[in-house]
């Protein structure tokens, strides 16, 4: 059994069936847009756009992937089609690997539309782009597992989005986009902490501004800890809810 | 495995639906497009092939859904209420196809509602009751089973005269369970031997223009076995699916 051609045809499909489709362009690509524009055009004079960037970045990247998932998975199952994925003969674990990876993919790809608008505005030499981009992947990678794991708890696609706002909007305030947890009270800053946003933002800020707090190589084990530990969660469910 | 909701993708062609279903089972690229044209010309659905699913009538959707089951040739086919709720050419398209399909070596397991459906097309039928199955069996044998009499009918040319006070003297052990003007249906325990009946029509006048073995319907058998009313039965599934 070619295990890459099943993974290719299901990634291959998502992309054309839904991350390519209007909708989800506005959504993954023109938020992200927005928000660039609302940070770096309106407030020019008094915002430090290099420093904003890791912020916007790793929004972008969380908004573009975990409301992927809510269609390509919650949808699919409500009709019934992800009931054919599931009888193929492929793992678990492959089949949403295949699933992820367009999310994955989706939310590198609007990590860096910041980024380009960025470097129209202000000097972005000296960036540590190696280390930004393993952090932009692995915020991708956990963001997606996250939508994975909400996707999998879920039964309708408004309860995905409903569910992924739960996160998302505390995660905007708590993980150091635009106000550092150092500038948070007291007893609010061990949720920071709990949150995988607030180890990729910190890498990104030390990448681009070198103001991280946490050495990168922890934030990476961290993140990768909370990627495995997303999907592992999810899979089980998967086949505790799905398959039986 | 062929679901009896059409479960593919709306948006995408029937053509590329089948295409994606190949590449699940590790179906090459040259080898997966050329099976998909054949079981588009195969099912009565080449023309259509490039409209997406979505604008297909339920007939086609169950086509092409149970070609997208057989893509990749298995020797086991699982198929669900797949003649339920569509037109009747579509049913009768379906059912030649099960039937070539299991001519061909397919295996088919089939969950029908319609007792017609198993009767036509399966060897074997199991009655499944409360999620268990509580008989299996070959179809002649289940209505062998379940026959309790042998009963004949002889059909009669012409009108019939009032022949009942002799039939009862002539045929001591015969009971008579239905007589018409052009009809008379009679039951015995015993093999039902036609010789003297033919004899007796004869001698009397009587043309005889068909005689027949009744034999009791699957439906009936059915009805025998898991002591289930089919309208009770269906009812219950049309309850499920709203």
């Amino acid at each position: 059994m070619k295990n890459y051609i099943a993974f290719w045809s299901i990634l291959m499909k998502d992309m054309k069936n839904y991350y390519l489709k209007p909708p989800n362009i506005s959504w993954g690509i023109i938020f992200p847009i927005s928000w660039t524009l609302m940070f770096f055009i309106k407030s020019q004079s008094d915002v430090d756009i290099r420093g904003i960037l890791p912020g916007v970045m790793a929004l972008s990247v969380l908004f573009g992937t975990t409301s992927m998932l809510a269609v390509t998975i919650t949808f699919e199952r409500k009709s019934r089609s992800f009931e054919r994925l599931l009888l193929a003969p492929i793992s678990l674990n492959l089949l949403m690997l295949a699933k992820t990876t367009g999310a994955i993919v989706f939310g590198i790809i609007n990590a860096f539309i910041p980024v380009f608008f960025a470097s129209l505005m202000v000097d972005l030499s000296g960036i540590n782009w190696a280390s930004a981009f393993i952090s932009v992947v692995l915020i991708a990678v956990t963001s997606t597992f996250l939508g994975l794991f909400i996707a999998v708890s879920v039964s309708e696609v408004f309860e995905a989005q409903t569910f992924s706002n739960f996160f998302r909007f505390p995660m905007m305030f708590l993980c150091g986009l635009f106000i550092p947890i150092e500038n948070l009270p007291v007893f609010i800053r061990p949720l920071s902490y709990i949150l995988p946003l607030t180890y990729g933002t910190d890498v990104l800020k030390g990448s681009i501004n070198e103001t991280g707090m946490i050495a990168p190589w922890l934030s990476f084990v961290v993140l990768i800890g909370f990627a495995l530990g997303l999907f592992m969660v999810s899979t089980r469910n998967i086949q505790k809810k799905w398959i039986y | 495995m062929s679901h009896f909701e059409s479960n593919l993708y709306e948006e995408m062609s029937g053509y590329d639906n089948l295409v994606f279903c190949a590449s699940l089972y590790g179906m090459e690229k040259g080898k997966r497009e050329s099976r998909a044209r054949e079981l588009l010309e195969q099912f009565n659905l080449a023309d259509t092939g490039d409209r997406p699913f979505k604008a297909y009538s339920k007939g086609m959707k169950r086509k092409l859904t149970i070609a997208a089951g057989i893509i990749h040739e298995p020797e086991i086919l699982f198929l669900d209420e797949p003649t339920t709720g569509i037109d009747v050419e579509s049913a009768r398209q379906i059912r030649k196809l099960i039937k070539d399909l299991n001519e061909k070596g397919t295996t088919i397991f089939l969950t029908t509602h319609y007792i017609e459906d198993a009767e036509r097309l399966c060897h074997r039928i199991g009655f499944i009751v409360g999620g268990k199955v509580i008989k299996v069996s070959k179809v002649t044998d289940l209505m062998i089973e379940s026959q309790k009499e042998n009963i004949v009918e002889f059909s009669i040319d012409g009108d019939l005269p009032d022949l009942k006070d002799a039939f009862i003297h002539n045929f001591p052990n015969i009971t008579i369970k239905e007589i018409s003007n052009h009809c008379v249906r009679v039951g015995s325990n015993e093999k039902v031997d036609l010789m003297p009946f033919m004899k007796f029509f004869d001698v009397n006048g009587i043309t005889i223009s068909e005689a027949k073995i009744i034999r009791p319907s699957l439906e009936e058998v059915f009805v025998k076995v898991t002591g289930i009313e089919i309208e009770k039965l269906k009812k219950e599934k049309e309850g499920r699916k709203k």
